[in-house]
């Protein structure tokens, strides 16, 4: 499989992302962000950090950058785009994915392990999950508590468009366990056709057993099946 | 014009400095002369008043690169691999702007490690506040937390732990100490000493602003009129620039480019060029045209002196200029060639075609005063506490009283605001001994503690200053690392005055003791002077950071006990020292007598018996016990794990209290399994160590056979509660 | 009596935010920028019929909470 992790000034988890990529044999490249061209990629990284440091609004200046109307050109085709923390604010900034992400409730940056479980397992991103099954991944981030109008919300709810959820131990989805605020506890969304995933949390950061766990890797795993 | 002695005072000089300057320069000195005197000649550049006691620290072994002397120091760790590394002060600047004080202080010393040619690794701090029952308390708690987390988490370097503690003596003056580890290959390490005449010298980063200008260009006569808009102004931190300016000098050393390479930290322009010109004993010369201005109208005087951030000084092999522009445009950051390096050993400035500045280069280095200051010996108060003279209390009372104090609580509250694990090489996070971090894409890694102990200093400066070494090799040692070296940062009071002065000698030689018995050499570091307010100096804090290695990783360890029905046992002779304890302070408000001895002997030997017993997988966890002595150590590997331990009740319980509370040196805790007790026995024993079992393992409870029993959700609790608590009140 | 606040950087403050916004405008096209600062912008509403007590308090506001005066200059204007 081919991949190509996006890198703009300011990313900071574009190396972890390609360490991951790399260990599984994704034939990957890193695109600078200056580039006009994107090579044909089957999966498209937009990684976590602090593109322009966050400044505006996080992903803000990002969404305006050359490549990105390639990723854009790559999505529309049906290619597989995965944005990761600042990249799936990138992501709804450039209007891939919709809805917004706002400072998180208790207005702190936040960085620990959290728990999420995975709510649909029928698409490219989570097949080697079970489903209902709960993860442990880290997050990291001031501005991922997630938004959107009523009727957007529906749409996500009926159509298994929010794969993962903030959960307790026991998959449990309640206020206690959400770390920032996000309406119906979301950490991740599709667009419609499920090719385009945006979520807070960050798999290349649990996708080593010597560091921590590896709850990240089946994400990767499955876009390889 | 001539120097009034206004000017001379308010640029922070004597006097009789400003003759020996006019001697140096044969002549009257000009206003920005004057300037860039008092930037070179002032505490924080020359150490005029710690140098000759700082020689005395051992900064040489088979293991360092480089000593003191450059941005930061650098160890071998093996296979090409060096550790570069420092800690560094920001203590002023924190106190009136705390968000931004404790960024820059963050960027700083990370261009410190980057300008070196390493990759920082991991980021790490010591900070110090006032009572926390004193409004302004949780206001620079926060903005400090924040600022560090702002910083660190955006350029993307985990911040991985430190000590965060609360003393009245901070109250008017709060220390913010930040550590940046860096890693390099041992072969391409760059330094600041200038080669070669001719060469360019480039500016890099950010543009110069006014900021952070010395209040000195206030009270000079030539900004009266405009006083206003000259106001000298707070630094603001710009995490992104750093982060840019990191990649495109990490960019720009694959090559062969750079001759030397210097950060603009304090002082500025002026420090980096002379530095690089001392270093190389050559000259230098600058045109100011040239220099990117961020306002309109600066002044030469304001770009010699200012202390805008994310900028760096380099200089260039001939025809690299091309290449090494590209790199810097492919990020953003400015580039331009300002000047060049000459045979005139002297600081030669240039601005709209006048020489506006001719210092020789040595009267700002070699040639600036240097004092061996009067101080006198510490009075060490003998007064030992008997037990029988305090007011009863249930040992059960007492440890719960310590856990749940501000100095011992949790830290998470702080430690969920930093970014921890981006780069994904971190093993172990703050909360155990030390952090660990993977030397990426290899199977070995360093430790990396930071440690103070401003009351046992306070109390006994020689005796404190050997401890927190000594303790740092301990907490090194806890996680299975072998200690390799340290950087210091020496937070002092007014070294004019002959009591503090006292106490930094007496602290050095501590330090120095301790580091020259346990082979542990200084490698970097910096001083802090007149951390005083209203003339109230601050207890002398000299902050300790270590590094420790790991050369297989599978040999990590950490304080969380493994199994009900293991051991714990103690090595190390406990004798009970109360006096300048936790114990004493937190449930009597008692700080009085002198601080636990510390005996270098038994402080090797433990050291490296605990290694051998976590090498041959004998030691399952370990724990060194510190501040609140060994029922605290206890209670936070069980509140680690989450399993239990049933004490054994100690043989006399009349001294139940010192056993427990005593905060003696040199020892651990480690658990083992049963079947190892005998080999434990005979192994101690051939070693002449002493050891006791003292506690077991099991589910649930954390209990004292007959005396108490608590559930270790209780005990964690009570761990965990100050900080949310303390912060939920806004 | 409704006011209206800019809290902005003072003048020699280095904004890092408005730098980057500012070079993505010259990238977008906008040739003629000289420069962008940015600031925070606060609508206040206060049962308050005096102009002067009102404005006084509203000061106060700012330098107790609205801005931090180390780094930051405020300008209140009354709007209604």
């Amino acid at each position: 499989m081919k991949s190509s992790v996006i890198v703009f000034p300011g990313s900071n988890c574009d190396r972890d992302v390609a360490v991951v990529l790399e260990k599984l044999q994704f034939k990957n490249s890193m695109i600078w962000h200056k580039e006009t061209e994107l090579p044909r990629s089957d999966l498209i990284v937009i990684p976590g950090g602090f593109s322009y440091g966050d400044y505006l609004r996080s992903g803000a200046v990002a969404a305006k950058s050359n490549i990105l109307s390639e990723v854009i050109r790559a999505a529309n085709k049906g290619a597989l785009i995965l944005g990761i923390c600042n990249g799936f604010q990138i992501l709804i900034e450039c209007g891939l994915l919709k809805g917004a992400l706002l400072r998180n409730s208790k207005l702190k940056f936040i960085s620990k392990d959290i728990l999420v479980k995975v709510l649909s397992n029928k698409n490219k991103f989570f097949n080697k999950y079970k489903d209902g099954e709960v993860l442990k991944l880290n997050i990291a981030h001031n501005e991922g508590n997630y938004f959107t109008d009523k009727k957007h919300l529906d749409e996500l709810e009926d159509n298994n468009l929010i794969p993962l959820k903030y959960c307790d131990k026991k998959g449990n989805l309640n206020n206690e366990c959400n770390p920032n605020g996000s309406i119906n506890n979301i950490a991740g969304i599709f667009n419609k056709d499920k090719n385009i995933l945006g979520m807070m949390p960050h798999p290349e950061r649990m996708s080593d057993k010597f560091l921590t766990n590896e709850d990240g890797l089946g994400l990767f795993l499955s876009l390889m099946n | 014009m001539v120097i009034t002695k206004d000017q001379i005072n308010s640029h922070g000089l004597k006097v009789e400095e400003y003759k020996k300057i006019k001697e140096l320069l044969g002549r009257e000195a000009n206003l920005l002369e004057l300037g860039i005197f008092s930037a070179m000649w002032n505490e924080h550049c020359s150490y005029k008043s710690s140098k000759i006691h700082l020689k005395k620290l051992p900064t040489k072994n088979e293991i360092v690169i480089q000593g003191p002397g450059e941005n930061a120091g650098v160890i071998d760790i093996g296979d090409d691999d060096a550790i570069v590394f420092k800690i560094e002060s920001h203590n002023h600047p924190s106190f009136i702007e705390p968000y931004q004080g404790a960024a820059t202080g963050v960027g700083g010393i990370l261009r410190d490690v980057f300008t070196m040619g390493a990759r920082p690794i991991a980021l790490m701090n010591s900070i110090h506040f006032g009572s926390p029952d004193i409004k302004i308390t949780q206001n620079l708690l926060n903005g400090v937390v924040s600022g560090i987390g702002g910083y660190g988490n955006s350029v993307g370097i985990p911040t991985v732990g430190g000590e965060t503690k609360f003393n009245s003596t901070y109250n008017e003056n709060i220390l913010v100490n930040a550590m940046a580890i860096g890693h390099a290959n041992k072969n391409k390490i760059f330094y600041s000493k200038a080669k070669g005449i001719n060469k360019q010298v480039v500016y890099v980063g950010s543009k110069t602003g006014r900021d952070g200008i010395h209040g000195a260009t206030m009270a000079s006569s030539e900004f009266d009129d405009k006083s206003d808009e000259k106001k000298p102004t707070v630094q603001v931190g710009d995490p992104f620039t750093e982060k840019l300016l990191l990649e495109a000098c990490l960019e720009l050393m694959k090559d062969n480019s750079i001759i030397s390479i210097q950060d603009m930290g304090a002082a500025g322009l002026t420090s980096s060029s002379v530095e690089m010109a001392s270093k190389g004993k050559l000259g230098i010369e600058l045109n100011l045209n040239k220099i990117p201005c961020r306002e309109r109208n600066m002044t030469p005087y304001e770009m010699m002196l200012s202390e805008s951030q994310e900028r760096m000084l380099i200089i260039l092999d001939d025809e690299k200029e091309k290449e090494a522009k590209k790199i810097f445009q492919k990020w953003d950051l400015d580039f331009v060639v300002i000047g060049k390096t000459t045979d005139s050993n002297s600081l030669v400035l240039n601005y709209d075609n006048k020489i506006v500045a001719d210092i020789p280069i040595s009267a700002l280095s070699d040639k600036a005063p240097m004092y061996d200051r009067k101080w006198n010996k510490s009075k060490i108060s003998k007064k030992k506490i008997k037990i029988k003279d305090i007011k009863k209390i249930r040992i059960e009372d007492a440890l719960i009283k310590i856990l749940s104090s501000p100095n011992h609580s949790n830290k998470n509250w702080i430690t969920n605001q930093y970014d921890q694990v981006v780069m994904c090489d971190t093993v172990q996070k703050s909360g155990g001994d030390s952090a660990v971090i993977r030397i990426h894409n290899k199977n070995k890694a360093i430790a990396i503690s930071v440690d103070s102990s401003a009351n046992y200093c306070k109390a006994d400066p020689k005796t404190g200053g050997k401890q927190i070494v000594c303790e740092n090799w301990r907490n090194l040692i806890s996680v299975g690392a072998k200690p390799l070296a340290i950087t210091n940062c020496l937070n002092f009071g007014n070294p004019e005055k002959t009591n503090v002065m006292g106490e930094f000698v007496e602290c050095v030689e501590g330090i120095k003791e301790a580091c020259e018995f346990l082979n542990f050499p200084v490698v970097s570091g910096n001083v802090s002077f007149y951390n005083e307010t209203n003339s109230k100096s601050i207890f002398p804090t000299p902050v300790i950071g270590g590094i420790g290695l790991l050369d297989n990783l599978n040999n990590i360890m950490s304080i969380k006990t493994k199994n009900p029905g293991n051991l714990i046992i103690v090595i190390g002779k406990t004798i009970g020292h109360l006096n300048q304890s936790a114990f004493l302070k937190e449930n009597f408000s008692i700080c009085e007598g002198p601080p636990p001895e510390v005996n270098f002997v038994n402080e090797k030997n433990n050291g490296l018996a605990v290694l051998k017993l976590i090498k041959e997988k004998i030691a399952l966890s370990v724990h060194d016990i510190s501040s609140g002595g060994m029922l605290v150590s206890l209670s936070e590997m069980s509140i680690s794990s989450g399993l239990g331990l049933k004490i054994y009740k100690p043989k006399k319980m009349a001294s139940a209290l010192e056993y427990f509370f005593g905060e003696d040196q040199g020892r651990y805790l480690i658990e083992i399994s049963k079947n190892n007790l005998n080999r434990i026995e005979k192994f101690m024993k051939q070693n002449k160590i002493f050891f006791e079992v003292v506690a077991e393992v099991q589910n649930d409870i954390f209990e004292m056979e007959k005396i108490f029993s608590l559930k270790i959700n209780d005990l964690h609790n009570f761990n965990n509660q100050w900080y949310n608590n303390y912060n939920a009140t806004n | 009596m409704k006011f209206s606040v800019t809290v902005t950087l003072k003048k020699d403050v280095l904004d890092p935010q408005g730098k980057v916004v500012g070079q993505t405008l010259k990238n977008m096209g906008v040739k003629n920028l000289n420069q962008i600062r940015q600031g925070k912008f606060f609508e206040i509403d206060l049962s308050e019929e005096n102009s002067t007590k009102g404005k006084n308090q509203v000061k106060e506001m700012c330098e107790k909470l609205l801005a931090n005066q180390i780094i930051e200059d405020f300008k209140i204007k009354i709007t209604e």
